[in-house]
């Protein structure tokens, strides 16, 4: 055996377990999912084949083509308030004022702590009656009476975003600020002895340099939005009469809610697709801009 | 959430962990005249206005829930379901802290779950990790590019949408109802990610000290275990950190999906338990989740410190 022969040896050997692990826990349930797709599983121990029925189903009859389309919009608004408060966050933490550090830290807690715990704090915030939002608003005068923000479909809708925006903010917002923080210093000492104000060094070096982190943040982010799971369930569990009812909330209901695992695992590959065609974008997207790095 | 956005987010506060050691010496400095600081990084006052007052909006989003959480936590159940809505509690008591244990009996247990499971989720993750970063970092061989990128590929994909496979596979080996349930497709989700991190730190571990410690006749496996675990142990040390917050934080969908027995339940699905049928005690409720978070907070506490031990203690450089 040469050397070579022995070292790829010893990092197969080396890798088996991780490979075995990620294979029964991940890769064996993708595909159990895509054959379920094609079944009548349900509680019953025993299923047929039933062929392309489930798919034919949920697009067919329903309101499955309704719930994409919600699922795409809940995702964009979400991403893209996440991106322009991050990107706010990230300047304001880069600034070289007293404070710096400890700012820095507070910006940590939704990311870290346990998800529902935090999503459970805003169930109560968004509460009408004794909650703080409406509290507020009408100890302002903004508002006359109480809301309730997850008893209505519109308010709902918006109040599972602002959840999902706060909860995915910090890691944006640290992702951003490590990539303001990699741009060469002697650019800045340059522009600023040519006299450019603090502004424009910002419009014209420090926002071109984070174009490239913002795109892939915003690409692990959108994958991360859609198949947001917890803060939906626990806040609304998909309603007020599924107005938030996004993919992955119709799947778990589908399947775990009613039994209906072919069904459900049509509906689960539908949203593997849609992640599959992000994760090529994004792997095709990290490829392009380490070739063209700044850096 | 993914978890590969959380890698994102790591490796970022990495690097920023490493960024506040650079900037370690000239905060020492402020006590000196501001003519020290350097004229670039100087302020107007409007424009430190300006900076304080967005920072105090941005930080006031982040953490009004917790703000909000902590007084409702302080007031009396009487004074929370009473209008007009009053943000501070009058004569605000810390009896939910000491009620909440009578309510939900089982919250110690829950509390002991969590940070149980949470464990050994990270030995099993530190476990498998170690030697596949190990084998990224060192050996090119065919394929192992593709191998890395199928690795990074499952982050994308969320338990959620492999639950009903998942949920079958733990029927069939009986670990329905059991920490198992929650540990074993728990940890597979963060195995990727912290695959990636370790990588990348053990590529700057030189090369030369693998090739000197076979020059010297030590087999391969000794040259890991003897030379570069011992210099690995800082970039491990975060990792571990990193994913035991991981596991900390997303326990949910599969203690929600696969366990039904209370004795197993971690704090997240616990914390149901304050919803009665009557009502939610929801003093109780935000002051059972503040012990829930102390324990990450602690972490966090040395989180700031290791990691910028871990980048900057690193032996070696390169």
């Amino acid at each position: 055996m040469t050397r070579t022969q022995s070292a790829t040896l010893f990092a197969l050997g080396l890798l088996a377990p991780a490979t075995l692990y990620i294979i029964g826990i991940v890769a064996y349930p993708l595909v159990d999912t895509i054959i379920l797709s094609f079944t009548n599983a349900a509680l019953r121990p025993t299923y047929d084949w039933v062929g392309w029925a489930n798919y034919e189903r949920i697009f067919g009859a329903g309101n499955f083509n309704e719930v994409i389309v919600r699922t795409f919009i809940w995702t964009f608004f979400s991403v893209a308030t996440k991106m322009v408060i991050g990107t706010c966050g990230a300047v304001l933490l880069n600034a070289t004022i007293p404070g710096q550090t400890v700012f820095r830290i507070l910006t940590m807690p939704p990311w870290v702590v346990p998800m529902a715990i935090g999503i459970f704090m805003w169930g109560w915030m968004y509460n009408g009656q004794f909650g703080m939002i409406s509290g507020l608003l009408q100890n302002f005068g903004i508002l006359s009476k109480p809301f309730p923000f997850l008893a209505y479909g519109n308010s709902a809708f918006w109040a599972t975003i602002v959840t999902d925006v706060w909860i995915g903010v910090p890691m944006v917002t640290i992702y951003l600020l490590a990539a303001i923080q990699s741009i060469p210093k002697d650019l800045y000492e340059a522009a600023w002895t040519d006299g450019a104000g603090r502004f424009y060094r910002f419009r014209r070096i420090t926002l071109p340099l984070m174009v490239p982190a913002m795109l892939t943040m915003s690409l692990l982010s959108l994958i991360a939005t859609f198949n947001s799971f917890d803060i939906i369930w626990i806040l609304t569990q998909g309603g007020p009469s599924g107005s938030t009812t996004t993919m992955i909330i119709d799947t778990y209901k589908t399947a775990i809610g009613s039994y209906k695992y072919g069904e459900g695992a049509a509906r689960a590959v539908v949203i593997c697709i849609f992640v599959s065609l992000f994760c090529i974008v994004y792997f095709r997207a990290v490829r392009q801009l380490s070739k063209g790095a700044v850096r | 959430m993914s978890h590969l956005a959380r890698t994102a987010a790591a490796s970022g506060a990495i690097a920023e962990g490493a960024e506040t050691e650079t900037t370690a010496a000239p905060t020492k400095a402020r006590a000196k005249p501001r003519a020290d600081k350097a004229m670039i990084d100087r302020y107007r006052w409007y424009e430190v206005v300006a900076l304080y007052a967005g920072i105090a909006v941005f930080l006031f989003f982040v953490l009004a829930p917790f703000i909000e959480g902590f007084l409702v936590s302080l007031k009396p159940l009487s004074q929370l379901f009473s209008s007009p809505y009053s943000f501070l509690p009058k004569n605000g008591s810390f009896q939910a802290y000491f009620d909440m244990w009578r309510s939900v009996p089982a919250l110690g247990i829950h509390i002991f779950n969590s940070i149980f499971i949470s464990s050994v989720v990270t030995l099993i993750v530190i476990v498998i990790v170690v030697p596949a970063s190990y084998a990224f970092a060192r050996f090119e061989f065919a394929g192992s590019g593709l191998l890395l990128g199928a690795f990074l590929a499952v982050n994308m994909f969320s338990g959620a949408v492999l639950l009903i496979p998942l949920f079958r596979l733990m029927r069939a080996v009986g670990f329905l109802n059991t920490y198992w349930a929650m540990i074993v497709p728990g940890a597979a989700f963060l195995i990727p990610s912290s695959i990636w991190l370790l990588r990348t730190y053990l590529m700057r571990i030189p090369r030369e000290l693998d090739e000197a410690a076979w020059a010297d006749g030590a087999s391969r496996l000794y040259t890991l275990r003897r030379v570069i675990l011992p210099l690995a142990m800082p970039g491990i040390v975060v990792i571990s950190i990193m994913t035991f917050i991981g596991a900390y934080a997303q326990q949910f969908i599969f203690a929600l999906t696969f366990n039904s027995k209370t004795e197993f339940m971690p704090l997240p699905v616990g914390l149901f338990g304050f919803f009665g049928r009557q009502e939610v005690l929801w003093n109780e409720l935000m002051a059972a989740s503040f012990v829930g978070i102390l324990p990450v907070m602690i972490v966090i506490v040395f989180l700031q410190r290791y990691l910028v031990a871990g980048l900057t203690a690193g032996a070696v450089k390169q």
